[in-house]
């Protein structure tokens, strides 16, 4: 009877983890699936608050917080007028830049920093620079391009890498840098490395075949 | 026992299917205590994943499985986070939430009265950006004279300095890292206004105070310039920089653990081949040369602290003559010679419990050496009969020694508190030698200590306050005062503020002035000014009326064969309003200022005989900067305008009876339009090298003619009229950095 009552209870305490387990498994899921198909700053913020609540709940996962920092930079950038003018829009980018840089320190501190966690590194200082351009592109942008290169040496296989690289070329004047034709050579790349990429698992970063078909699209 | 696991797996599972199926709505709406809506909230069950985001209309709706009682946490970004318990029973819950603003830099509301600033810093007082500073075209890459197109300050263009709503330029103190600046200009030298000794370039933070400063800074009548130096660079690197008029040469080096760094820079300036182009008033024998050198290091104490040091050291002469008006035929020759050292040090660091602790020393030895000559037009020094005194030596000596020590304790929000101490040291000698050799020695020691405390109380995000009381005690005049400062915000609106600032404020009698035969007080000014600013979507709108009184202002005579201060009898006061526009939206990649400045101030001090608008200050004075970068030519275009009515002008005599005007008059208004070219050939190669700036800048493009004011020979009988030394300036540069992209930094790095 005792032996019984403690397998009992044993069982009752597995199914209850893995119940959990399972729970999160299938929300994250869900949600990590959205990330393709979400456009709207609105849609980005609620996307991101999920991912808080996720990752608030679990305390232990450093992919809800690392998701949750990607949601918020997203819907900041989706914010930012998009006349093209090189304005003061730090009111903008701050708050949720500095909101992004705490999320993405916990996803750190339980995941380790990785190459997708310097992506968002890189996302972060690219919106704070969008913050004030014509003032801060000389101290944030060595910062952005120090994390892409960090995320580049943390798994140079990594096609996100090459997407935030191909953006910045296709968006950064020609007078400054960029570059529409360099641009397409590393969405082509980030496309061939996607056709062999195999995520870590169901749950596990694999945003960014949408925005490589979007772009290329814009080529033909 | 196996039916009974049975019958329990199957209670459990029966009983987490129930809890499927008893869903509850919660929903409501989220709005701030202004009853506006909070879109983008996210509200949750505290533990769970359940929870919803609030719509446009700060509307949310959300299902749930939790049961009982249970925490709804509601948070967003600029709030602070509301918890409350919630009992989760029946079909559906309505729970309206109201959220508090949290106070914080981006959203309060900022003492801003009297106050610009140029920072990256996003606050309302920001209204130029540490840039604006160099991109001023009528600046000619000078910290002051980027000051002067903002409102409040005069286009005094015959000496340098910030001439600030009625006062002189002494009364305008600078302050680096927290202390005193003795030496901020290059030595006057008559009619020709002189620059600042410090590249705009190692600031990252200016404040420029048009009036009731805090109670921080003390010993200025009218206003403060408070810089902040910039900490550790981004990056190694050196640069290099040729005009006609200059070459520099610097190395900054950040330690692989970017956690300190040290740099030096040379430049040497000789303005002998510009004035063989550029036809100078003036007729130099010795053209205007400096030595410039300057060292930093920075090291990063802890996580929070840094301790900075920044030396400078220059020698620079001159010597020109002009045709002398007081004796036709002869020669006025003026020579000066001009070493300079300042050392500053500086440290601060986050003690426990909130609490930050700052201190700075600086330390300044200036040498001056001044010859005045009476001199045939063979150039040979000749005496005169009447006019002996015209053929002097003089040699200043100065060695100045600051320190200060503040605390600061971080309260609740913004609030805080501050107090510390200041030391102001001062010894000059002054040597003066007649026509006959015959030598005169003025010795004069001074200490300024201070007391000052502060507090800054933020109420909520819309209302702050700030009460100051500063305490100092002069050796010199052996007196004591105390001022009160006061200031007070209040947000009107998105964007919009009102506020107010009263303040006292003491400087000691300028040390030109003294020795003096009698017992000297404390000269004081009184301070109130009132503002409205409104600032969103790239345009920022600003107007001030300020009204400031003036007691116990220095009147001087004649002492011996100098004019010295004799008694506090003078007095004065000044009124005006100012109006500021800023618009970096309208036309796309174009960004311009206007500002304007309606000025009503009499004053009776020195040797006026009484109240009258002092020649330094005109009724109206305005400015228009316009900046615009054109991305296919790499090319930035900046241009100003200035203009100032008529100054007042006096010719003022002494007879028995004491001083009377001989003349008196007024001076054309003012006009100049400066225009200045940036191109930056390398901008945006990631891969280059070297990075290149290319400057062209031209003062007074259409050459109109401007005068300052006039000078009377000795007898009063013929006048001149003080103008700039050519009417049209041309520069021309290349600067070139190696190893990071130094673009912004390397235009207008000379002059």
């Amino acid at each position: 009877m005792k032996k019984g009552l403690i397998i009992l209870s044993l069982s009752l305490f597995t199914l209850s983890v893995s119940a959990q387990s399972e729970k999160f498994q299938g929300i994250m899921e869900a949600k990590v699936a959205m990330i393709d198909t979400t456009r709207t700053p609105d849609a980005w913020k609620d996307l991101a608050n999920t991912f808080e609540r996720i990752a608030d709940a679990e305390k232990t996962q450093w992919l809800p917080y690392y998701y949750a920092a990607f949601c918020h930079v997203q819907s900041a950038m989706l914010s930012l007028p998009m006349d093209g003018s090189f304005g003061d829009n730090s009111a903008i980018t701050d708050p949720v830049a500095d909101k992004a840089e705490k999320l993405l320190l916990k996803a750190e501190e339980l995941g380790k920093p990785n190459t997708e966690t310097y992506c968002v590194q890189k996302m972060i200082a690219s919106l704070r620079m969008m913050g004030n351009a014509m003032a801060r592109y000389m101290t944030e942008g060595p910062k952005a391009e120090a994390a892409l290169n960090k995320a580049k040496e943390a798994d140079p296989n990594n096609p996100r890498v090459y997407i935030l690289e191909a953006q910045d070329k296709y968006f950064t004047p020609e007078q400054f840098g960029g570059s529409k034709d360099e641009a397409k050579i590393l969405f082509e790349k980030a496309k061939s490395l996607f056709d062999v990429y195999k995520p870590a698992s169901s749950i596990a970063p694999n945003w960014g075949r949408a925005q490589v078909a979007y772009f290329l699209s814009l080529y033909k | 026992m196996r039916n009974s696991k049975k019958t329990l797996l199957l209670m459990v599972m029966s009983l987490l299917l129930a809890g499927l199926h008893a869903q509850v709505v919660i929903k409501g709406v989220v709005k701030d205590s202004k009853n506006n809506p909070i879109p983008g909230a996210s509200i949750s069950i505290k533990g769970s994943y359940d929870g919803g985001t609030a719509d446009t209309a700060g509307r949310y709706s959300f299902k749930t499985t939790e049961k009982g009682q249970q925490t709804l946490v509601v948070s967003n970004i600029g709030f602070k986070p509301s918890e409350q318990t919630i009992k989760i029973e029946g079909n559906t819950i309505t729970m309206d939430v109201t959220m508090k603003q949290e106070i914080s830099e981006l959203t309060a509301v900022v003492l801003s009265a009297g106050t610009f600033e140029a920072s990256d810093r996003k606050r309302a007082a920001a209204i130029l950006d540490p840039i604006d500073i160099v991109t001023t075209a009528s600046a000619n890459g000078d910290i002051t004279g980027a000051l002067k197109t903002l409102p409040g300050a005069q286009q005094v263009g015959e000496s340098e300095g910030l001439f600030v709503r009625g006062g002189t330029a002494a009364e305008t103190k600078t302050f680096i890292d927290g202390t005193l600046v003795n030496n901020f200009f290059f030595s006057s030298v008559p009619n020709i206004a002189q620059f600042g000794r410090f590249s705009p370039f190692i600031f990252k933070g200016t404040v420029f105070s048009t009036g009731g400063y805090s109670a921080l800074y003390g010993q200025a009548l009218s206003s403060a310039l408070i810089l902040e130096s910039i900490d550790l660079p981004d990056q190694s690197s050196a640069n290099l920089g040729f005009s006609p008029l200059s070459i520099n040469a610097g190395y900054q080096h950040l330690s692989k653990n970017k956690k300190s760094s040290f740099g030096a820079s040379y430049s040497y300036t000789n303005l002998a081949l510009a004035f063989a182009i550029i036809k100078q008033r003036q007729n130099y024998s010795q053209s205007p040369a400096y030595h410039n050198l300057d060292a930093n290091f920075r090291i990063k104490t802890s996580k929070t602290g840094m301790l900075k040091y920044y030396g400078y050291f220059s020698s620079n002469r001159l010597a020109f003559t002009n045709q002398s008006i007081d004796s036709l035929g002869y020669l006025d020759k003026f020579a000066l010679r001009n070493t300079n050292h300042y050392h500053n040090l500086s440290w601060k660091e986050n003690l426990q419990k909130k609490w930050r602790i700052y201190t700075g020393i600086s330390y300044t030895n200036n040498r001056d050496n001044i010859n005045s000559n009476m001199q045939d037009q063979a150039e040979k020094d000749v005496l005169l009969t009447g006019l002996e005194f015209k053929n002097f030596g003089l040699e200043n000596k100065g060695n100045y020694f600051n320190a200060k020590a503040m605390l600061e304790k971080r309260m609740k929000g913004l609030s805080a508190i501050r107090f510390g101490t200041e030391y102001n040291f001062s010894h000059d000698i002054t040597e003066y030698r007649d026509y006959i050799g015959g030598a005169y020695r003025y010795n004069l020691k001074e200490h300024i200590k201070s007391l000052f405390a502060e507090g800054d109380v933020y109420v909520t995000n819309d209302v702050a306050l700030k009460g100051g009381l500063r305490f100092e005690h002069s050796s010199l005049l052996d007196k004591v005062n105390i001022a009160p400062r006061f200031s007070i915000a209040y947000k009107l609106g998105k964007g919009s503020q009102a506020s107010l600032a009263y303040g006292i404020f003491y400087q000691n009698p300028e040390r030109r002035y003294l020795p003096s035969p009698n017992n000297l007080d404390f000269m004081r000014a009184t301070h109130y000014i009132a503002q409205f600013q409104k600032s969103i979507n790239q345009q920022t709108f600003r107007t001030e009326i300020f009204y400031k009184k003036y007691h116990n202002l220095v009147k001087t005579d004649i002492v011996g064969f100098t004019e010295a201060a004799i008694n506090n009898n003078g007095f004065g006061d000044a009124k005006g309003f100012e109006f500021f526009w800023r618009d970096k939206k309208t036309i796309k990649n174009f960004d311009y200022w206007i500002s304007y400045s309606y000025l009503d101030t009499k004053r009776d001090f020195l040797n006026f005989p009484y109240a009258i608008t002092p020649n330094f200050a005109a009724k109206h004075t305005a400015s228009l900067v316009t900046k615009k970068f054109v991305q296919k030519l790499k090319m930035n275009f900046n241009a100003s305008y200035n203009y100032s009515s008529g100054r007042p002008y006096y010719n003022i005599g002494r007879d028995a009876l004491g001083y009377k005007f001989n003349d008196q008059g007024r001076v054309p208004d003012y006009h100049n339009v400066s225009f200045a070219i940036n191109y930056l050939p390398s901008i945006g190669k990631k891969d280059a090298k070297s990075f290149a700036v290319y400057v062209l800048q031209v003062s007074n493009i259409f050459n109109i003619r401007q005068t300052y004011g006039y000078q009377y020979s000795y007898n009063g009988i013929r006048k001149e009229a003080i103008t700039p030394p050519s009417r049209m300036f041309v520069y021309l540069g290349a600067f070139i950095s190696f190893g990071v992209d130094r673009s912004d930094e390397v235009i207008n790095n000379s002059l």
